[in-house]
């Protein structure tokens, strides 16, 4: 086979607590970042991906201290996303045990940063987020903010930009779907992973299985990104694994990690 | 007495930590994060990460006092079981060809050289889990699924394993008491705490 279709769960962390909570599995705390990435550990997640939505600058400890922690008892690569502005802030997450930072708002008013922590740090641990929405039939737009806040810069060329700073990967989420359910916005996804030879996270709006087999067979993407449908319980990672592997993707094994 | 101490090196290009966490999960009891010769000379096993480009690596590595010197001799007439993590794995070929040509450690002929995309659908880099396929017998490299993150690979002899990104590449090199693997055992959930575990039982 060759390298396999990612399915990397997503947890939205506020002042150190996972924003849902989750309810696939009993845990003794369901909303404690930690306790749920040993979870998604031992449930074969090819991934974890940590979006600190707070992100204010008191919160910082707090988030440094849950990579830390998720760091010495999860074995499987962890970006951690959210207000990352400056070279230090991702070497501070990367010290802590992050094997990625993610980097989002700040790369939209200064692209460069994703060239200096690249330079610094190598490009295989900065993910390049972009959030965008649909403004036109083929034309997306970066918001900011949550998706609240038009920036006037197409979603497209900037995801390119990105790209040619030396961002490892980019993981694209269409703001219209986030929270839908409806899945990914396809378009969005292929016309970015179709032009860069970095890999594509598709992100946004998935509520079913097929949503993710879409992601990979019309996004064209290199791996897929989901929160609600596995803090749900909704499905399993090894569901979305099965689904990935019957429409002819190739996926981790499951049998043999037991 | 256990699997002994060992030396992990910190030249300020490696995910320190996580090989740290998974060193110890794995059953070492003594890990020794440094920056010294000396402490790897005294080491019973040493490990080398490593994340990032070859020259920066290789930079930083030769570096620090005496520690080339040092892993010379650790691994060459004490015959220390060394083990290379990715970029570390790679510091073992003659030369790497990122950001131009920079000796490596020399240990095993070959260089590093970038991965070419077959095609606009295979990403470089090649990140994401992959086969550990073994192309000869060793005692530390079994059939599984590890995870890859790299867009440099070697390409040279004493080859021990490979994976497949649009055509074979270089997942595992050896020779004697000296091992490398491309692939980041410390993020590789059973599979890669099982190898690490091989590692700190392995007499070469």
């Amino acid at each position: 086979m060759t390298v396999r279709v990612r399915v990397i769960p997503c947890l939205d962390v506020a002042d150190g607590r996972v924003v849902k909570g989750v309810n696939f599995v009993d845990l003794r705390d369901a909303g404690d970042p930690v306790e749920i990435a040993k979870a998604y550990d031992a449930a074969g997640a090819d991934e974890l991906c940590f979006l600190d939505i707070t992100a204010t600058h008191e919160a910082r400890g707090t988030l440094l201290d849950i990579v830390s922690r998720t760091a010495e008892v999860c074995f499987m690569p962890l970006t951690v996303g959210g207000g990352v502005r400056t070279v230090e802030d991702a070497r501070a997450l990367l010290l802590a045990g992050a094997d990625k930072v993610g980097v989002n708002s700040a790369a939209v008013v200064r692209p460069a940063l994703v060239a200096d922590i690249a330079e610094r740090m190598g490009s295989q641990c900065v993910v390049a987020s972009v959030d965008a929405r649909q403004v036109a039939p083929g034309k997306w737009e970066v918001f900011t903010h949550g998706g609240r806040k038009p920036t006037d810069v197409d979603a497209v060329a900037h995801a390119l930009n990105l790209a040619r700073l030396g961002a490892g990967e980019l993981l694209v989420t269409s703001m219209d779907r986030d929270g839908t359910q409806d899945g990914y916005d396809l378009d969005l996804i292929r016309t970015i992973a179709d032009q860069v030879t970095i890999p594509v996270i598709a992100s946004g709006g998935v509520g079913r299985l097929d949503h993710l087999v879409a992601g990979v067979c019309e996004g064209h993407a290199s791996a897929v990104l989901a929160a609600s449908i596995f803090h749900f319980g909704t499905f399993s990672v090894a569901d979305a694994h099965a689904a990935l592997g019957k429409a002819g993707f190739p996926v981790r094994n499951h049998a043999q990690d037991g | 007495m256990g699997n002994g101490s060992i030396a992990l090196i910190d030249y300020s290009a490696g995910n320190l930590q996580s090989v740290r966490n998974a060193l110890k999960t794995a059953g070492a009891e003594n890990v020794v994060v440094t920056a010294r010769a000396e402490d790897v000379l005294a080491a019973d096993r040493i490990v080398l990460p490593g994340v990032g480009a070859f020259a920066h690596c290789m930079g930083a590595l030769s570096a620090l006092p005496g520690m080339v010197e040092a892993l010379n001799e650790a691994t060459g007439t004490k015959a220390r079981p060394f083990l290379g993590i990715c970029v570390g794995m790679q510091l073992m070929a003659e030369a790497g060809e990122e950001h131009g040509v920079t000796p490596g450690l020399s240990w095993i002929k070959g260089r590093v050289r970038a991965l070419r995309p077959a095609g606009p659908a295979t990403k470089i880099p090649h990140m994401g889990w992959n086969d550990v396929l073994p192309t000869a017998p060793h005692p530390l490299i079994e059939t599984g699924e590890a995870y890859f993150l790299h867009s440099f690979a070697f390409e040279g002899a004493d080859v021990l394993a490979n994976t497949d990104h649009a055509g074979p590449v270089v997942a595992a090199i050896g020779v004697g008491n000296r091992i490398g693997v491309q692939f980041h055992p410390e993020k590789s959930q059973k599979y890669g705490l099982a190898f690490l575990e091989r590692f700190l039982e392995w007499t070469p």
